[in-house]
């Protein structure tokens, strides 16, 4: 199914939770945070929280700044 | 000195100079020069993963977790509702790490691109949102001191006027406001926090700081965009030392016109 991540749309398996798309992707679990249509998804829900066709995820992680 | 711990935002910070990780041309020499300045609270933003595969290198591997303080900031962001998601995920990844900087942020609601002047009003939205959700909100704000007390009576844990704009590096442009600032904020509550926060350019601008009765300076340009940043860091770190010594030490007094150091009587060639 197609979601949108970090603005730009991505196909993804139907029913896949935030931690299999976080480890898809590669990502570190703990250095990254995650927003599902504008709602935290806080990590210690991200086993249990399966994503829908067209959702919009922001993952984000700290970078320099000021 | 017994003085010497500036108490913000629920800390005990030992070094009033907090500097940004923003804009070094590596992660190497951000590090280094962040070890040069002596501070112990960083500020760092929140963006997207770029997920680039490979030995894409992250900025925690460069940031001793024990050693600092982390202040996420919700640069970039130019209204309210923005800044303050931005903060959730700022608390939420400092969560993950670790590190004792979850609780706080340092709130920045920008209302323009081209000058970074905060937006007074999705600033205060913002505030009264994130403290009734728990932070402790650190306020980047104008020199106004009208603004300044705004943000304090809704609940700024400190008020961060800036100098003059981000990365400007202009100095204090109106040392008279941050003055009024201070004394209002600072009203029956002389420990209140107010930090120079923007503007900051060369090393003098830090000691200006601190001689005007600021609590501390933030800086990020006028350290990462000098020609050499930890030797740029170094002169922060005496530059606030000297601005602190010389603000206990009582200054002279300001005068118009002249009074001569060496003694009136004795000098030669005058007829007794």
């Amino acid at each position: 199914m197609r979601i949108v991540v970090n603005g730009k749309g991505r196909e993804v398996a139907d029913e896949i939770t935030i931690a299999e798309l976080i480890d898809d992707l590669s990502l570190q679990p703990l250095r990254v945070a995650v927003e599902r249509n504008k709602q935290l998804v806080p990590r210690a829900s991200h086993v249990r929280t399966t994503l829908f066709e067209d959702d919009q995820l922001e993952i984000v992680t700290l970078v320099g700044g000021g | 000195m017994a003085n010497d711990v500036l108490k913000m935002g629920g800390f005990e910070i030992a070094s009033r100079l907090i500097v940004g990780t923003g804009k070094y041309e590596t992660f190497e020499l951000m590090r280094d020069a962040l070890a040069a300045s002596g501070c112990e609270v960083v500020t760092v933003a929140v963006r997207r993963e770029r997920m680039l595969d490979g030995d894409g290198r992250n900025i925690l591997d460069f940031l001793d977790p024990d050693r600092y303080t982390l202040l996420p900031n919700t640069a970039g962001c130019f209204n309210a509702e923005d800044a303050v998601r931005t903060a959730r995920l700022g608390r939420e990844l400092l969560e993950g790490i670790g590190n004792k900087g979850a609780a706080w942020v340092k709130l920045e609601v920008l209302g323009d691109k081209k000058t970074l002047l905060p937006d007074p009003v999705g600033s205060l939205e913002a505030l009264g949102t994130l403290k009734a959700e728990g932070f402790r909100v650190l306020c980047y704000t104008s020199d106004d001191p009208i603004m300044a007390v705004r943000l304090k009576e809704a609940g700024a844990d400190s008020v961060m006027p800036a100098g003059a704009p981000i990365g400007s590096g202009q100095g204090i442009l109106n040392p008279c406001n941050i003055r009024i600032i201070l004394e209002q904020l600072k009203e029956g509550d002389p420990e209140y926090p107010v930090i120079v926060d923007a503007g900051v350019g060369t090393a003098s601008d830090v000691t200006a700081a601190m001689e005007l009765g600021a609590d501390g300076v933030l800086l990020n340009t006028g350290i990462a965009g000098a020609d050499n940043p930890v030797q740029m860091a170094r002169a922060m770190q005496a530059a606030m030392e000297a601005g602190l010594l010389a603000r206990r030490s009582g200054r002279i007094p300001r005068k118009l016109y002249a009074t001569a150091s060496s003694p009136i009587e004795g000098v030669i060639g005058v007829k007794e």
